[in-house]
């Protein structure tokens, strides 16, 4: 580069060196119209298919330029994690920073290529625009800024969890789940994008977003406080619950969910046991009501019954035919999975506010249901899922022949069960898998070998059971076989004893269902197999057992397809009852606690007009 | 901001006038007025008056997540908006200790030397407008466009980049940009005998300007003047090599001063720069083939950060000086105090007023063009 010095060279004639410009064109002629850049941050497009209308977009808008706007003619379902809620954008806001892009949890967000915004005289007063795949102008424009892995400010991974690895854990019923230390706690609460789909997904309604944000403050007690607003089952349900939580979670569209569930045990564990108890009574009652309510069952739903009734003044006293409260969740869950000692804590935050529960005490035999109807104000049934539903192949009723339920139940309670070397386990959802995951640990400790085969009706891609659950069990050397009917158990015949178990007969089902939706599977019966297997365990689903009821109140209920039918506040046709819990829905811990709140309030309301009346 | 709200209204002798620039005019970039008093066509004393631009943005990112500030920081100064982003992000860094991978460093490097190519156009190409010479505008105009250019190119922006984020940089060059960036560069550099002809080696604006606006360099000092108008009096003082941010030791760059310390001197400085950027950016362009790596290291999630407690003031030097972001954070989620230390609050406000008083009239608007302030940057 040629160095002058400017303060002696040139005259007032210099410029007219540049003459030659006089000859060509000016840069500004031609203007011919270009496409902008392939980054280019213009208007906005939104690919309604691929948006779910969480709204992280509008939270992260520095100007506040985006509005949801609800769209009555989209689908909107809470459990896929789905609102009908679209971005529209005020162009009088927008700075373009495309940080709507960069954090849309799934993607749809885009900025086009698109330079000048044009408009109809009539259109002139608005900036308001509701973009969607074709932009802002219904005239389709190539995508400019968009997600790319560069910009990307979700958080995808999730935060590892240590596990027992397979060969460790199936030796014993420890748990096989660590939980997060306070430090993984808050980098895996860091990710959540506070969409709230979360919110609108769990039965119960619990405020995920609150607590995580607590959690990511370094407060875990908050999120305790945000927990026990509608869960008092918090312990079991940061264990065991079916989080459909995380299977709505935004950030599970293109990564792994949030571990809400995780969080949720990491809060309940990382605060002190009595600070939890205070927290738990925060806002109960001064007063007493003078209302008395019996609660069939210390399970999930009716202990979250007593929670409410109890904070909102009334006595409660809970019937429970076990040794120990807490349903299903402590006689149908393993160890393993879900540890007793924290099944006591929930209990007794529960019985520390005042709940009474008797024990070992069988409504149908210790006391009746008429004694309930005559000494107490309203009464909840919540006698849970407990007879085991059987096959009904030939050879099912010879005693050989177990209940899933059953035998967790004999385990949980330490009762001596013996497990031969192998068995066979008939079922496919969860149940199957705990029954079938606690029998190989059985074994390994008597045999120190695994042998067990699961038969499944369903294929692997329509599994019931938690691909977890299934993966886990494969891990640790079960056995699991999809698509098997089975037919019938074969025996050995034995010379002075019942007959001993051989093995079981299936065929390969075709369909399930049949063109209605009812239960009739169709098998082909050229393909059979024989499992072979000294035991066999039915896991095929529960049934409440309703005859304590007694015949004249099961005269008087009203029924539907085998199930009590109440209303959708659990109340029964008879005024004094109302009945909750998987008795009503079907096993799901969380369900059962949100059924627990329905029918409190529902009590809560019916007492207090009584009370009016009165 | 307003003098008149800070100082009792005075009837002016009858010999006297008063002449009010602005708040639009070409004297500047952006509204900004200048009051005057004057005797004949000299100038007794001058007031800025830099409210006409006050948009709140320090208040106003108090209230905005840490990250949500990235799109305010750029809209500070328009023609030169690289540096305000880079010095709030080295800031927040410095508060997260994050360490930036190089190769973003790199791409900061080349986007800083491209806009302040951009910004000496428009200056010195302002600088002429202000003495009637309105082609070398239009040139320096049309020029600053194809560095627009590049720019639409690498961060989806043309002015506003927001293309700085802690931590890094929010995309990595497109294919064939850093021949474009030569091209580019080469074409500039093709440019500048035009630009001598008509500006630099022209007799007509070269004393047109000399003498007007002269200030010593004790004056500059004093007055905290920075950047090309410090270095135009003589002092080599230069952030990018006094207190090195970024990869600017690995470069070689020359500081270019004059000792005039006037108008002329403080173009001509100018105008040298635009050669030692064009220099830096081949350097970056070499270089960049050979740094590989990530753009960005991890960041949280913007809407859950949590910057440390303390405080933190980066300075980088600017087209028009030192600039510097001071950020307090009180461990929250959004700054609790910024402040900008922008250079055209010393120079549009107390330099200006002193180097007019006894100027003529004439040569006000080009005393303010040749001191380069910004006037968004005056009154945040």
């Amino acid at each position: 580069m040629r160095d002058i010095d400017y303060k002696d060279k040139g005259g007032v004639l210099n410029p007219l060196k540049n003459l030659s410009f006089f000859g060509r064109k000016a840069v500004t002629v031609p203007l011919e119209p270009r496409p902008a850049s392939a980054n280019y941050r213009g208007f906005h497009l939104n690919d309604w298919e691929t948006c779910i209308g969480c709204s992280t977009c509008q939270k992260v808008c520095d100007n506040a330029a985006i509005t949801m706007v609800r769209i009555p003619d989209l689908p909107e379902d809470p459990v896929q994690g789905i609102r009908n809620l679209r971005p529209a954008i005020d162009y009088g806001r927008c700075c373009w920073c495309a940080l709507c892009v960069d954090l849309c949890p799934t993607g749809s967000i885009s900025l086009s290529r698109e330079y000048v915004h044009t408009c109809l005289d009539s259109e002139l007063d608005s900036y308001f625009v509701l973009p969607d795949a074709k932009g802002i102008h219904g005239t389709p424009y190539p995508k400019g800024w968009a997600k790319s892995e560069d910009a990307d400010l979700v958080a995808l991974e999730r935060e590892r969890m240590e596990e027992l690895e397979p060969a460790e854990r199936i030796g014993h019923f420890q748990e096989i789940v660590a939980g997060y230390d306070s430090n993984q706690a808050i980098i895996e609460a860091s990710r959540c994008v506070q969409c709230g789909m979360c919110f609108d997904a769990c039965p119960t309604h619990m405020n995920a977003p609150e607590y995580i944000r607590a959690i990511w403050k370094g407060d875990p007690e908050q999120a305790v406080r945000e927990i026990y607003r509608t869960n008092p089952f918090a312990h079991t349900c940061g264990r065991v619950c079916t989080h459909r939580c995380e299977d709505a979670c935004s950030v599970g569209h293109r990564g792994t969910p949030i571990a809400i569930r995780w969080l949720k045990r990491y809060a309940m564990d990382a605060v002190d046991h009595e600070r939890v108890k205070a927290i738990a009574a925060e806002g109960k009652a001064r007063f007493l009501s003078g209302k008395r309510v019996a609660v069939v069952g210390a399970g999930p739903a009716g202990l979250t019954a007593a929670f409410d009734l109890i904070k909102q003044g009334h006595e409660v006293t809970v019937l429970e035919a076990q040794a120990k409260a807490g349903g299903m969740v402590r006689y149908g869950i393993p160890d393993y999975r879900m540890p007793p000692d924290r099944i006591d804590r929930d209990v007794d935050v529960i019985t520390s506010l005042g709940v009474k529960i008797q024990y070992q005490t069988r409504v149908g035999k210790d006391v009746t249901m008429a004694e309930l109807e005559r000494d107490y104000d309203a009464v909840i049934l919540t006698i849970g899922l407990w007879m085991g539903r059987s096959t009904r192949i030939p050879g099912s009723d010879s005693p050989r022949v177990k209940r899933a339920v059953t035998l967790l139940r004999d385990v949980a309670d330490q009762v001596k069960v013996s497990i031969p070397a192998s068995v066979i386990v008939i079922g496919g959802g969860n149940v199957a898998m705990d029954v079938a995951r606690t029998v190989a640990r059985l074994q390994k400790q008597t045999f120190g070998a695994v042998k067990v085969t699961v038969t499944a009706l369903e294929d692997l891609e329509h599994f019931l059971a938690d691909p977890q659950e299934i993966k886990e069990a494969r891990e640790e050397g079960i056995e699991i076989l999809d698509a098997r009917g089975p037919q019938e158990i074969l025996f050995k015949p034995r010379k002075y004893e019942v007959d001993k178990v051989h093995g079981l007969r299936t065929w390969r089902v075709l369909s399930i269902f049949d063109d209605q939706g009812r239960f009739a599977p169709r098998y082909d019966e050229a393909d059979e197999q024989i499992h072979e297997g000294e035991m066999v365990i039915e896991a095929i689903g529960q049934a409440a057992e309703v005859d304590l009821l007694g015949e004249d109140l099961t005269e008087r209920l009203e029924w539907m397809r085998g199930r009590l039918k109440v209303d959708g506040q659990g109340r029964t046709n008879l005024p004094w009852l109302w009945a909750a819990g998987d008795m009503v829905l079907g096993p799901d811990v969380v369900s059962a606690v949100a059924d627990g709140h329905r029918v409190a309030a529902s009590i809560n309301t019916y007492l207090s007009i009584q009370e009016d009346a009165a | 901001m307003r003098p008149e709200n800070y100082e009792a209204q005075r009837q002016p002798p009858s010999h006297e006038y008063e002449l009010n620039i602005g708040p639009n005019h070409p004297g500047i970039e952006g509204n900004y007025a200048f009051k005057l008093r004057l005797h004949g066509d000299t100038v007794l004393e001058g007031k800025a008056d830099a409210g006409y631009l006050h948009r709140g943005f320090e208040k106003l990112m108090e209230g905005r997540l840490w990250i949500q500030n990235l799109a305010i920081t750029p809209r500070i100064c328009v023609p030169d908006p690289v540096p305000m982003e880079v010095s709030y992000v080295l800031a927040v860094e410095e508060l997260c200790g994050l360490e930036v991978p190089e190769r973003a460093q790199w791409l900061r490097v080349l986007q800083l030397e491209l806009s302040r190519i951009a910004a000496h156009l428009f200056t010195f190409g302002g600088h002429a407008a202000t003495t009637g010479m309105y082609s070398t505008m239009f040139w320096g105009m049309a020029d600053r466009d194809l560095v627009l250019d590049l720019f639409e190119e690498l961060t989806g922006g043309r002015v506003y980049h927001i293309y700085n984020i802690p931590g890094g940089v929010r995309r990595d060059i497109p294919d064939g940009f850093l021949d474009r960036v030569k091209r580019t560069l080469d074409y500039l550099e093709s440019r500048l005998p035009d630009y001598d002809n008509l500006l630099f080696t022209n007799q007509v604006f070269v004393q047109r300007a000399k003498g007007v606006g002269t200030m010593s360099r004790e004056q500059a000092l004093e007055w905290g003047v920075t950047g090309p108008n410090l270095r135009a009096t003589g002092l080599k003082f230069d952030v990018r090599r006094d207190d090195p941010y970024l990869v600017y030791e690995d470069l070689e760059f020359e500081i270019p001063s004059e000792e005039a310390g006037d108008a002329w001197a403080r173009t001509l400085v100018r105008r040298k720069e635009l050669v030692e950027s064009i220099r830096i950016a081949r350097q970056v362009v070499a270089a960049l083939p050979k740094i590989r790596g990530t753009i960005r290291c991890p960041i949280p999630n913007p809407l859950a950060w949590s910057v440390p407690a303390g405080s933190a003031y980066t300075r980088v030097e600017s087209s028009k000086g030192e600039l510097a972001w001071y950020v307090v954070s009180n461990g929250g989620e959004r700054p609790y105090r910024t402040h900008v230390r922008g250079p055209s609050q010393m120079h549009a406000v107390q330099v200006l007023e002193k180097l007019s008083v006894g100027a003529r009239l004439e040569d006000i608007a080009q005393t303010m063009f040749s001191l380069d302030a910004c006037p968004p940057e005056v009154d945040r």
